[in-house]
């Protein structure tokens, strides 16, 4: 099995759909040529064509807004916003249409669009190409939002969600682009969307993240196991929405203590969400106050980066926390 | 550039010849038909509103020749964006009074289920697309569909809505430079009513026209009149034939009036004097195009009450047919969020499904 990052694994994907089905497109700032910033879709305008792989104007709204109207005409447009920092003068379009269609027209219509965009910090971008604004999208009504952690899923993620019938905001960890390396199956396979994966099973606390903050959630977890700390479980939701309440609860049920990892800000980032559904699912089985390790309520800062995203020794931390509760 | 106003009917009810397009007498009368009855619907429906039948109402009032003949000189293929003015536009398409009325109540024979505020239907079988609130979104859209329509290159020609207040948005300008970019097969049809709820065209935009937008897009601008459906339908025609045969893009700014307010929640006497009016009543596009119809002898007096008679019965049939129908069910509010349903979205159906079964809603008060 060949080894890939998560760029040729991305790439795999893409090529491997738009071979099986003429009706993919893709659209965005500097897909076509270029092959993406960060070079995702590379070689891909020579294989399909400038009718599939379009360089368009730099404007997220037309990007969002034009592959809506390719969507509803039968098209399966694949847009790449180039870094999620700059989605918001789309976000009219996401709310209002993307997301809406299939309801506001009792069914008659619907938007299989996949936004590819990459997410998160840990690259020295500051700001404008850091931020984890996922919590803006799950939100929303009628939107999927999934963050793969490694090569394997964002192939097998990327191909579900091209195929869903329903529009999926698509997340792509940045700082790990290239870092994170894997087995990936050469061909077609599918990882389904809303299904969390198990990567660690244990029986003291069980560790909840999604994205690039996985791999640092799981560093912590081995360092602890090695020296004889508690015994974690984690899990990596890398669905959004549908979100797989079910994997989370077990597994709270069973350890009875919880760490939420996320790079995004505390107050109504994810973990809240997630901590809530424990509350209500799970509040007997706790011996301990679920924590969340979260990025901060300020701005994305550049040179303290690394200050603000969470890291090994805040994640044992917090589980000593639980464990000593 | 300096675009002048295309008319073919004069006030008087004369038309230019030599830019009269071709019509058979047949549909000239349903054209005429449909005009009628998008009038009496819309006094109609303000009644209903009136009394608490409908939520709310917009009507079309003045505007009947722009969206009637803009969408008549489309082919059944063509596809149609609307802004949320343009009913006539969807009957043309074949869409039924009775499930317009249907949407308006928000009832169980409502298309899109009740999930939407009056006036925002869909006619997927007449490829009219849904009405959206937020102004200006459809644009960029319909330029979507259109490239969509290039790219698997299909004979399909986009047409989309908009006021003169849409304008001023940002997707305007997206959806413009686009269709020009990948000279697409849109129609850009720019209902330039005077008014934006209460905001008059000179704050909208310091150009001396809308149609002259174009030239910086890189596509064709055409200023008509729009109270006179020849005239709108030389322009849509010229315009859809030139995208058919690859030639991009058309932006046609249809000049016309808005005779009623915003809607039924909005008054025009606090913001419009009421002799301007007057003045465009004068330029009624119903009117003007019933002036025609008698001069060229296939319309007379007594076929026209005859025919108010007929529509105000059609439309109190489908009232009454509409209102035969209860609300949608509660169940069906989970449904098409996606195609299926996601666990939480099951669990909160079962929630409000069990919540109601403990209390009903006719005992809450």
């Amino acid at each position: 099995m060949p080894v890939m990052n998560m760029i040729g694994a991305l790439n795999d994907a893409l090529k491997i759909e738009m071979r099986r089905d003429s009706r993919v497109v893709l659209l965005g700032e500097d897909v076509g040529k270029l092959g993406g910033v960060f070079r995702v879709s590379v070689d891909l305008l020579k294989e399909f064509g400038s009718d599939r792989v379009i360089d368009t104007p730099l404007a997220e709204a037309g990007i969002i807004g034009t592959a809506i109207g390719m969507a509803l005409y039968g098209l399966r447009p694949v847009p790449e916003i180039q870094f999620s920092d700059f989605i918001f003068p789309a976000y009219d379009q996401i709310v209002n249409e993307l997301a809406k269609y299939r309801y506001r027209s009792g069914g008659q219509y619907t938007c299989p669009v996949t936004i590819r965009t990459p997410v998160g910090g840990g690259i020295r971008g500051g700001h404008y190409h850091s931020q984890s604004p996922e919590t803006l999208f799950v939100h929303i009504a009628g939107l999927k939002v999934v963050i793969p952690s490694n090569p394997y899923d964002a192939k097998g993620m990327l191909l579900s969600a091209i195929r869903d019938e329903d529009p999926v905001l698509f997340m792509e960890p940045k700082r790990i682009y290239r870092a994170a390396k894997g087995d990936v199956p050469e061909g077609d396979y599918t990882v389904p969307l809303g299904k969390a994966a198990v990567l660690r099973e244990g029986s003291d606390v069980t560790l909840v993240s999604y994205g690039a903050m996985v791999h640092t959630v799981m560093e912590a977890a081995e360092a602890m196991s090695s020296n004889g700390g508690p015994s974690t479980e984690v899990i990596d939701l890398r669905s959004l929405v549908p979100l797989d309440t079910e994997t989370m609860i077990a597994s709270v049920q069973k350890t009875g203590r919880v760490v939420v990892v996320h790079e995004a800000p505390k107050t109504s980032g994810f973990g809240a969400e997630l901590i809530a559904q424990i509350n209500e699912k799970a509040f007997l089985s706790l011996q301990a106050p679920p924590v969340r390790v979260t990025g901060f309520d300020t701005p994305f800062p550049y040179t303290l980066e690394n200050e603000y995203l969470p890291d090994v020794g805040r994640i044992k931390e917090a589980v000593d926390h639980v464990m000593s509760f | 550039m300096t675009l002048e106003l295309m008319q073919v009917i004069s006030n008087q009810g004369v038309a230019n010849r030599d830019i009269e397009p071709a019509i058979p007498d047949q549909d000239l009368l349903k054209l005429y038909r449909m005009m009628v009855l998008n009038r009496q619907l819309d006094e109609r429906m303000m009644k209903l509103q009136r009394q608490g039948r409908i939520g709310f109402y917009l009507q079309s009032m003045g505007e009947e020749a722009t969206t009637i003949g803009t969408a008549y000189a489309l082919e059944q293929k063509d596809w149609i964006f609307p802004c949320y003015r343009e009913p006539g536009a969807a009957f043309v398409r074949g869409f039924k009074l009775v499930d317009f009325v249907c949407q308006l109540i928000g009832n169980a024979g409502d298309p899109v289920k009740g999930r939407q505020m009056p006036n925002h239907y869909v006619f997927k079988a007449g490829n009219y697309t849904s009405v959206s609130s937020p102004v200006g979104t459809q644009i960029p859209q319909a330029v979507g569909a259109a490239w969509a329509s290039k790219i698997l290159k299909e004979p399909v020609v986009v047409l989309v809505y908009f006021g003169e207040g849409a304008t001023s948005e940002g997707d305007f300008h997206v959806g413009l430079n686009f269709a020009g970019v990948f000279k697409t097969p849109n129609i850009f049809i720019c209902r330039n009513n005077g008014y934006a709820i209460s905001v008059p065209r000179s704050r909208q935009t310091a150009s001396e026209s809308i149609a002259i937008k174009a030239k910086a897009y890189g596509i064709s601008g055409v200023m008509v009149d729009g109270n006179d459906i020849l005239a709108v339908i030389r322009a849509t025609r010229d315009a859809a034939e030139r995208a058919r045969k690859g030639e991009g893009a058309t932006l046609i700014e249809c000049v016309t009036y808005r005779q009623g307010a915003h809607s039924s929640s909005d008054d025009p006497r606090v913001y419009r004097p009421e002799d301007e009016l007057e003045q465009s009543v004068q330029g009624d596009p119903i009117v003007r195009f019933r002036k025609y119809l008698e001069e060229r002898k296939l319309w007379n007096a007594s076929q026209d009450e005859a025919l108010q008679e007929e529509v105000k019965q059609e439309i109190l049939n489908a009232i009454a047919e509409a209102e035969k129908n209860g609300p949608p069910p509660i169940e069906t509010m989970f449904d098409d969020v996606f195609a299926e349903l996601t666990p939480n979205l099951q669990e909160q159906k079962q929630y409000l499904l069990d919540y109601r079964k403990r209390h009903p809603a006719s005992e809450v008060e």
